[in-house]
């Protein structure tokens, strides 16, 4: 796993090799498995993301009640021609809800990089490759520099809500899929960590407060807000415009913000959200025994 | 952590330390009773207790007993399941104390009369801890064949334990040693590269001083 999206950079320079071949690499490497192998593995992991959107139920409810069938909702508003989104927008927006409330709803999903973030990177990619028909492989190619991505937040930070707040988790999940995005979009290494410099950045600060310790509420529709901020920042990191703190130091600060959290918005369930009067009323309903 | 620890695992939802991690717990305690088991009366803890439902900790826990690995579509209907494979099931609070906060505490019965008493916590991203088994501290993660033996403190076991695994080439990873008291009941857990014969398990359970040997296998 490397430390730093800079060290990344430099590497592409050195080798002349993608992004994503630099990720896979050193992987292979550090568990001793073919590149091969390594492929095939990553092409189960789309084929089981593609599967987790598939198979959305628009009638399932989780076991609380709190989500479900809001998938199926906006899938029909879609229909009628009204969102302002515009076309793809709406297709990710669709997505990311529904392979999240699959997840709520003890549906097969794949986690990326948490199961409560699991919307974000297949909403984002699916989408791309339905509306602009990239080749399989070629999207295979952009898990892995999601992975990437991923892998050095990991290394400098944390990918945990428990841990950082749910800008560790939605925050992660939106920065790989906008360097994930921005490769397909045939953006260099700089372009691709800037891109998730700048998903990052939209969403540092974020709180980790689910509503009686569950992965539904806010978790679900902030799969839907991950996915966007992916979009836009890809965007925006193609039109060459740059993050004005390095990628890896919006990492860190990621970091320094996690660690100064109060424990209430860490995923115990006591702060934010999960702390209003309704929040707490849903809790004390629910708990089991 | 590899890169499909990012991007991944494939697992039924909603949760890694709620749902997967239970599920693996409810697996590898099937694993170390070695046959399948027929009663279980489940205890949560703290997090378990109070997000368990929602989560669907209790569902992943019976279909880990059952055999189910995280991704099995099947987890959300496990007591169904259970009832279909002859398994009886009832679950409860604990107050283990000052644990983790995701714990879980298990009296399992096999089908040939075995009992096994387990807690175990699911201590984030999926991973696992498997911390007593039948009283005594076990600490491991269910990632490598695993032998815990339980025998009397007394000079020598160590030795028995440790040359048999020489005479077998297999390779410990790591050794842990606990005791009761002097002279009480001790533990060792071995975590191993390589699967260690089950006619060395039935070796081991004979001789004098062993209590129990319990076994978790990969394969």
């Amino acid at each position: 796993m490397y430390k730093s999206l800079a060290e990344i950079c430099q590497r592409t320079e050195e080798t002349g090799l993608p992004f994503w071949k630099i990720v896979q690499q050193e992987d292979c490497c550090e568990q001793g498995i073919s590149e091969e192998k390594s492929f095939d593995f990553m092409r189960r992991m789309y084929a089981a993301m593609r599967e987790s959107d598939q198979n959305y139920d628009g009638k399932l409810k989780s076991a609380s009640g709190l989500v479900g069938t809001e998938g199926a909702k906006l899938h029909e508003r879609i229909a009628s021609g009204k969102m302002v989104s515009g076309d793809f927008m709406s297709i990710v927006m669709e997505k990311a809800l529904k392979v999240a409330e699959s997840n709520a709803c003890m549906k097969r999903i794949v986690a990326a990089p948490t199961a409560g973030s699991c919307g974000v990177v297949p909403a984002v990619f699916l989408s791309a490759q339905e509306k602009f028909g990239f080749a399989q492989d070629r999207v295979v190619e952009a898990l892995y520099v999601a992975a990437g991505i991923g892998g050095v937040i990991a290394s400098r930070a944390f990918l945990a809500g428990a841990e950082g707040g749910c800008q560790a988790e939605i925050g992660s999940a939106s920065a790989m899929a906008a360097g994930g995005m921005t490769y397909l979009l045939g953006g260099n290494a700089q372009e691709i960590s800037h891109a998730s410099a700048l998903a990052l950045k939209g969403l540092l600060g974020l709180a980790c407060d689910p509503v009686a310790g569950l992965v539904e509420v806010p978790c679900v529709k902030r799969n839907v807000l991950g996915a966007v901020n992916a979009i836009t920042s890809s965007d925006l990191a193609m039109a060459g415009i740059c993050s004005r703190i390095p990628p890896d130091e919006v990492i860190d600060a990621m970091r320094t913000i996690g660690r100064s959290m109060n424990a209430d918005i860490r995923e115990t369930g006591k702060g934010g959200l999960a702390g209003t009067p309704t929040g707490v009323a849903i809790r004390d309903e629910i708990a089991m025994g | 952590m590899n890169l499909f620890d990012i991007v991944g695992p494939v697992m039924v939802g909603p949760s890694s330390s709620h749902t997967a991690g239970a599920v693996k717990i409810g697996n590898v305690s099937r694993k170390l009773m070695g046959e399948k088991i027929v009663k279980a009366e489940i205890l949560f803890h703290g997090s378990f207790l109070a997000t368990g439902k929602g989560h669907g900790t209790d569902k992943a826990v019976v279909a880990g007993l059952l055999g189910c690995a995280v991704d099995d579509p099947r987890i959300p209907d496990s007591l169904e399941m259970a009832q279909n494979a002859g398994m009886t099931y009832s679950f409860g609070a604990v107050d283990l104390g000052d644990v983790h906060p995701n714990s879980v505490k298990m009296h399992l019965t096999g089908q040939s009369g075995k009992e096994l008493d387990v807690v175990a916590a699911s201590v984030g991203g999926g991973r696992i801890q498997i911390c007593k088994l039948d009283g005594l501290t076990a600490n491991f993660s269910g990632d490598y064949p695993t032998l815990i033996v339980h025998n009397v403190d007394q000079p020598g076991h160590v030795a028995e334990v440790t040359s048999m695994l020489e005479h077998k080439s297999v390779n410990i990873a790591t050794m842990q040693l606990y005791r009761e008291g002097r002279g009480g009941n001790a533990v060792m857990v071995l975590e191993c590269d390589q699967e260690v014969p089950a006619e060395a398990i039935r070796w081991l359970e004979h001789l004098e001083g062993i209590v129990k040997v319990t076994y978790l296998s990969l394969v």
